[in-house]
């Protein structure tokens, strides 16, 4: 948005798409970010459910606050994804939201996980954010 | 499982509501009713079935591995997808989307070559100074 706004080529338009795909990767890694939070908080579920079967892990799951803050958050997603859709083509909304959440991620992985985000995953997350764009562009 | 499972979950939706009639919203009440009986539709069924599967897999990933480990492996599936069409479908994939297969590939292999958990200190302190359930039961 800034770059519209600083070569002059600002218009209503490019800010009105930039606020959807914006509001779509705020959206899904807020969801990814707190649906990550909440699995770390329950623990590992195959151990869980080694000890309290299968019915024991769907009750650590669904008993969890987090969880449903997550669910919330990337079906907000989904539904600004489809409002996106509505205004944007497809080729340019479903690559570019897909490869920017890859680096969002990252950043609030590293961030409020406290994830160690070393250059082995940032290198990663960059490759597989190029990679989907040109894949489905 | 979660790179196989969310890929063949959208292609069985996307075949399943190709083969029904066209749906309208205009009226809300025959949008629900036809919105209700195609998810009875076999490949719709089995499209949500496939999408529950990955759903599972993906919160058990994510329990015992990073999110910024699980997210570049698991984006593997476009990988995926892409060669469903090649090779099922036979649709054309332009040099373009080679190079982003290519580059995915290599991506993930970065990021599956490294450890897929944040080692925390609180953790490494309880392996090394309390001893496991099992080995205290054997001494």
């Amino acid at each position: 948005m800034i770059v519209a706004f600083q070569s002059g080529w600002w218009n209503p338009a490019v800010a009105s798409a930039a606020a959807m795909i914006a509001a779509v990767v705020l959206c899904s890694t807020a969801g990814e970010v707190l649906t990550a939070a909440a699995m770390k908080s329950i623990g590992d579920l195959d151990e869980i459910r080694a000890h309290s079967g299968l019915k024991g892990a769907i009750r650590a799951v669904l008993t969890c606050p987090l969880f449903f803050a997550g669910v919330g958050f990337l079906a907000l997603a989904f539904f600004s994804l489809l409002f996106a859709l509505n205004h944007l083509n497809l080729s340019f909304a479903a690559p570019a939201t897909a490869s920017l959440t890859l680096v969002t991620n990252a950043i609030a992985g590293k961030i409020f996980l406290k994830e160690n985000v070393d250059r082995r995953r940032w290198t990663a997350a960059i490759l597989v954010c190029i990679g989907v764009y040109l894949l489905a562009h | 499982m979660v790179a196989t499972c969310a890929p063949l979950g959208d292609s069985f939706l996307a075949r399943g509501m190709k083969h029904l009639p066209s749906i309208s919203v205009d009226h809300p009440m025959a949008l629900v009713s036809s919105l209700v009986s195609a998810v009875f539709t076999p490949w719709i069924a089995a499209g949500i079935a496939m999408l529950i599967c990955f759903f599972a897999c993906y919160l058990t990933a994510l329990s015992w591995a990073d999110l910024t480990y699980v997210l570049p492996t698991t984006a593997f599936g476009y990988v995926i997808i892409a060669l469903l069409g090649r090779f099922w479908l036979h649709e054309q994939i332009s040099p373009y989307r080679w190079a982003g297969i290519l580059l995915i590939t290599v991506g993930v292999g970065f990021a599956a070559q490294g450890p897929s958990r944040t080692e925390r200190e609180s953790e490494i302190a309880s392996t090394t100074e309390l001893p496991s359930p099992s080995e205290a039961g054997s001494r």
